[in-house]
């Protein structure tokens, strides 16, 4: 099976200082795949998303996301990738209407684009009673749902979610995964980072980071059965030690 | 038999009901903000020495009940009991009691973590050393530290010193807000573990969750929902309140694979859970043509199998008794 690649990543180090956050990162992230990020607290996920998603330069490698160098392109980057935190996403004291115009000038579309995907997507999440609504009186699971689309609005080639569905009651939590099933299935890559290895369970592909290396990578069903583990939660706590530790497999 | 005897035995006693002391008892508790009802007749009792969790998203009300059984919010209507007093008329003595870790870290980012220690145990007349094994397992942990500002710790630190913060004039209530929200799964697997060992000591512990997860490191949960308890019981009971057959279906692509079962009419509810979809049939009974209509779907490599349900199978099918129509 091989599939695109729309990330690259060779010989990734990001410094800070004598502390390296990022320790020669190598690996390839391939179309419509929904991948997830793990690691520990302080294990370097957050630097190295940044440097993927253009908004940090690397200290020595690079990253090819959808074409452009992490390392010489990260404007053109930011350009062709959606992003979407758990929260913060939106601006609470503009409607739903107004949100969405706001993201799709960011992302330089036409006016006359932003106007048929704004209809596009009322209809689509049957918002279209919610259009002028503050983002404030929304539900926090509508507001979940109407953050991913305008992330992913501009038909970027990945989109980042950072913990997408933490918090969210089970029924949206679900209706949210559907959302990512059904933009995988159109051919864009998901790129999701997240503490809660039952999130993690939903990826085709997952990765687990510790002291800025990546120590594990594969399917959650070939880590459970090389870890011999019921869960992902288990593979997790299973490779680390008691100090908190992980040690490559 | 009482709840304070024989220590060693604690486990044993919690399948003991009618010996059991209540902790909190709590009838009909109304909170209102504007017009929305976060809080809708919340009625619940916890046992002494026990570990009792909310398990239930963002919004559902679990900070407010939090606030109120407190004492830092009043109720528009009901009553709440803690050891054996009344929370209105005894909000005095029972600050004194209760230890109350908020979700947002609110301690002092500018005092060192001695400092702040040592601040919380003298607003509570007592001193670090006075109940230091109280503490000990968990404040050994940041000790090294104790120089440093409590701003300049890691998550995982912050997390250890507020926890040795609520409990340093050893509270018999200690009442926790998402303490793991934010925290790596090994970190809180060390949190749920140092949770079990304050029981030895005695103390009642109150904790919430929007992690279905972390349900069963519970002895009871309660389930909340929109300012209503769905069901409150240990976990073990509530997964065995699951009312139909559950089985698991997986195939190479799960969205085609949920789009068919949608379709497919003896399909009662399809619900993606990680790699696969649990599925319940219409007739509680297993539909033997399932396999050949999702195949004339073009779905291939298709594996089934009877499996038992979980918190959240719980939740998501109380959830739509509730509400009759589940979706907000």
């Amino acid at each position: 099976m091989k599939e695109d690649v729309v990330i690259s990543v060779r010989n990734l180090v990001k410094k800070f200082g004598n502390f390296t956050a990022v320790d020669n990162l190598d690996f390839e992230v391939y179309k419509g795949e929904i991948f997830g990020f793990l690691g520990a607290n302080g294990a370097g996920k957050t630097t190295a998303i940044r440097i993927l998603s253009g908004l940090s330069l690397p200290t020595s490698g690079d990253a090819i996301v959808s074409g452009f160098s992490a390392k010489n392109q990260p404007e053109k980057i930011k350009q062709v990738i959606g992003y979407m935190c758990q929260r913060f996403s939106l601006y609470e004291d503009l409607t739903v209407r107004e949100n969405i115009t706001l993201y799709g000038g960011i992302y330089k579309m036409s006016r006359k684009l932003i106007k048929e995907r704004t209809s596009e997507l009322l209809v689509r999440l049957n918002f279209e009673m919610y259009a002028d609504t503050l983002i404030s009186s929304l539900p926090l699971g509508l507001k979940q749902k109407l953050a991913f689309s305008v992330a992913v609005l501009h038909d970027p080639g990945i989109v980042f979610l950072d913990e997408p569905t933490g918090g969210v009651d089970p029924v949206t939590r679900r209706q949210f995964w559907e959302m990512i099933y059904e933009t995988s299935s159109r051919g864009i890559t998901v790129f999701v980072t997240t503490h809660y290895m039952d999130e993690a369970e939903y990826c085709d592909r997952i990765s687990i980071m510790n002291e800025g290396r990546i120590v594990a990578l594969d399917t959650p069903s070939e880590l459970r059965k090389k870890y011999d583990a019921s869960s992902v939660e288990e593979v997790f706590v299973k490779i680390a030690r008691p100090d908190g530790r992980i040690h490559t497999a | 038999m009482t709840a304070t005897s024989n220590r060693g035995c604690r486990e044993k006693q919690y399948s003991d009901r009618n010996a059991m002391l209540k902790a909190i008892e709590s009838s009909g508790i109304t909170k209102t903000f504007g017009n929305n009802k976060v809080l809708n007749d919340i009625s619940f009792s916890v046992n002494e020495a026990e570990i009792f969790g909310f398990i239930g998203p963002d919004g559902a009300g679990k900070t407010t009940l939090f606030r109120i059984i407190t004492t830092l919010l009043l109720p528009d209507e009901g009553k709440i009991t803690i050891f054996g007093t009344d929370s209105l008329k005894g909000f005095r003595e029972l600050r004194r009691k209760i230890g109350y870790m908020p979700g947002r870290f609110s301690l002092y980012q500018d005092l060192t973590v001695e400092e702040n220690l040592n601040f919380y145990a003298t607003v509570f007349g007592t001193t670090i050393s006075e109940n230091y094994d109280l503490i000990s397992d968990i404040y050994s942990h940041i000790e090294p530290f104790r120089k440093r500002l409590a701003g300049q710790l890691s998550g995982g630190m912050k997390q250890k010193l507020a926890l040795s913060c609520a409990l340093i004039h050893k509270p018999g209530l200690l009442v926790l807000d998402e303490p793991t929200t934010g925290v790596d799964a090994v970190s809180r697997s060390e949190f749920w573990d140092m949770l079990k060992n304050l029981r030895k000591h005695n103390i009642t512990i109150l904790v919430s969750t929007p992690y279905m997860d972390e349900a069963m490191r519970c002895d009871r949960i309660a389930l909340i929902q929109n300012g209503s308890l769905l069901s409150v019981d240990s976990p073990q009971k509530i997964k065995e309140g699951f009312g139909k057959r559950l089985y698991r279906i997986m195939a190479p692509d799960k969205y085609r694979l949920l789009i068919s079962l949608r379709k497919c009419e003896s399909v009662a509810t399809a619900f993606p859970f990680g790699d696969s979809v649990h599925i319940t049939f219409r007739d509680d009974e297993y539909d033997k043509s399932l396999l050949n209509h999702l195949r004339s779907e073009g779905i291939e490599n298709i594996a089934i199998e009877e499996t038992a349900a979980g918190i959240e199978d719980r939740f998501l099918e109380l959830m739509e008794t509730k509400a009759g129509n589940a979706t907000e």
